[in-house]
């Protein structure tokens, strides 16, 4: 039996939806004397790879965060493949910069990947072989396995985004917001990146990853949508098929 | 040497010292690990603290005192919940003036008693003086503690380390710390019967604090806390039976020499790694400083 952490958890997905709907979002923290989003209206495709770049302070991991349903805006919706935020937790995986996370917390990484599979267990329930087989294939996709039994404060800066990544594919989540994912990383995790992501949009997954760097229009991105001072400054859509060199 | 040790056994309230030692240091030593690491050192020392008004009305009243601490201590538990929640006073700063003030009144009730001196052992516990109505309860409370953590060990586990993974799953963070405070106002209360409501942080902090420095693993972290928590305890009455002096400060005590040892070894350890082992090619991300 599964106690659901949240009781709208089983809704269904609203057939043809885009993965991702935000009209005319406002949020602002509280005490601010602004709002941190202006209206921002994007919209991305079931099974598309889209990139949210802005300089630092644009409101990009914001509104990663409003989609994910840790900050809560004050105007505007948001649908996840047709529902709203809460309405389907488990579909939605979220990889928070590292700093969010404490890592000096005696966890392993098997135990930080074993997370992606909370969601599906509910309260109390614990993970049996069958979330154990599918922790074990996410450390391995993400060549993860020699390091399992190690605790996450004694990886490096790419295996510790490696484990994150991990985690929400063991979620078996359809979208997953990457927040800065590849900032400070070696040359090999973005190559692994770079290989698991264009997996999963092989899957129908939705990617939507934010970042600083300005480079990634020719990153071959499906759609590009650029922020600045929390306001949506513009949407790119690419055309054609493309190699995801930057992940 | 044999005769040392079973020479306090001889006398039932030395038993039962060392029975209430040993439960109180399970459910301590298990909740302190949660404690440290979510950096709650001092909502515990807190909570202890506020205790003492609900102590000391129960004992004017005729009430149980027992009852009267666990009534006081789950009040102060979802008031401080409630505080934490709410960012307009930093923290800290809110939960040391709740913490300050109900002390006060406190001792302010207490000396209106006009039998001060009664009431002493509030503050620094009378483990030797334990009843045996008092010892049942302690004892199911020292074992619902580490059940009730075991159950709900995922979520806090979770909650400790990435509160927003635990968000975007639909899992309540706020929920989960209401838990385990009021889990741990449980855990004070026993305590408080050991030690008084001035060492008990102690107990529940320095074992858990301890093991951290010696396994990175949180099962075990436990494991290795009680066993340090429980040693305290039999070594700390032991030590306050041969030199007459009080037991709560005794068993505080050898927490703290414990702490101490565990220290030099940590520190005998990583000198030792950092000697034999090569430096690593990429080191961004390790964190090898101790708590």
């Amino acid at each position: 039996m599964v106690i659901p952490y949240s009781l709208r958890r089983d809704r269904a997905a609203v057939a043809g939806a885009p993965a991702i709907e935000t009209r005319h979002l406002r949020l602002r923290y509280p005490g601010a004397e602004q709002d941190a989003l202006r209206g921002v209206s994007i919209s991305v495709p079931q099974g598309s790879c889209a990139a949210l770049i802005g300089s630092n302070g644009s409101g990009k991991s914001t509104l990663m965060k409003a989609v994910c349903g840790i900050l809560r805006a004050h105007q505007g919706t948001i649908r996840i493949a047709g529902l709203p935020v809460g309405g389907c937790h488990h579909r939605v995986a979220y990889l928070p910069q590292r700093g969010e996370i404490n890592w000096r917390f005696p966890v392993t990484v098997r135990r930080l990947v074993m997370a992606g599979r909370f969601v599906h267990l509910g309260w109390i329930r614990r993970p049996g072989p069958h979330d154990y087989e599918i922790v074990d294939r996410a450390l391995d996709q993400l060549k993860m396995c020699e390091l399992a039994g190690r605790q996450i404060g004694m990886l490096s800066g790419g295996q510790q985004q490696r484990a994150l990544l991990a985690r929400a594919l063991a979620q078996d989540a359809e979208v997953l917001l990457l927040d800065e994912p590849l900032t400070g990383v070696d040359q090999s995790t973005r190559h692994v990146f770079e290989r698991v992501i264009n997996e999963l949009i092989r899957r129908r997954r939705t990617v939507l990853a934010a970042t600083h760097d300005t480079s990634v229009r020719e990153a071959g991105y499906d759609v590009i949508f650029q922020l600045e001072e929390g306001e949506l400054q513009e949407s790119e859509l690419q055309e054609g098929e493309h190699a995801r060199d930057h992940f | 040497m044999l005769e040392i040790i079973f020479e306090p056994l001889r006398f039932g309230f030395m038993r039962t010292g060392f029975l209430v030692a040993i439960l109180v240091s399970i459910a301590c030593s298990t909740i302190g690990v949660y404690v440290v690491y979510r950096r709650m050192a001092f909502i515990g020392d807190a909570l202890a603290h506020t205790v003492l008004p609900g102590l000391v009305v129960a004992y004017l009243i005729g009430m149980s005192m027992f009852g009267g601490a666990l009534v006081a201590g789950l009040a102060s538990s979802l008031a401080i919940g409630r505080i934490t929640q709410n960012k307009s006073v930093s923290e800290d700063t809110a939960i040391g003036i709740v913490f300050a003030g109900m002390f006060a009144l406190g001792i302010f009730l207490m000396s209106r008693t006009g039998s001060f001196r009664e009431l002493a052992h509030m503050l620094f516990g009378n483990i030797l003086g334990i009843p045996q109505s008092l010892l049942v309860w302690i004892a199911m409370i020292a074992f619902a503690i580490p059940v009730l953590l075991f159950l709900f060990h995922k979520e806090l586990e979770l909650t400790s380390y990435d509160p927003s993974h635990a968000e975007v799953i639909g899992l309540r963070v706020d929920t989960v710390r209401y838990i385990l405070l009021v889990l741990l106002a449980f855990t004070i209360v026993t305590a408080i019967s050991a030690v008084g409501v001035v060492l008990t942080s102690a107990l529940i902090i320095t074992p858990a604090a301890a093991a951290s420095l010696l396994t990175r693993r949180l099962v075990p972290m436990m494991a290795l806390s009680t066993v340090f928590g429980a040693l305290s305890g039999v070594i700390g009455l032991y030590a306050s039976y041969y030199f007459n002096a009080a037991s709560g400060a005794a068993i505080v005590l050898t927490c703290t020499a414990i702490f101490a040892i565990c220290a030099v070894l940590e520190w005998a350890m990583r000198n030792r790694v950092y000697r034999d082992a090569p430096p690593p090619a990429d080191s961004a991300g390790t964190d090898l400083k101790p708590l």
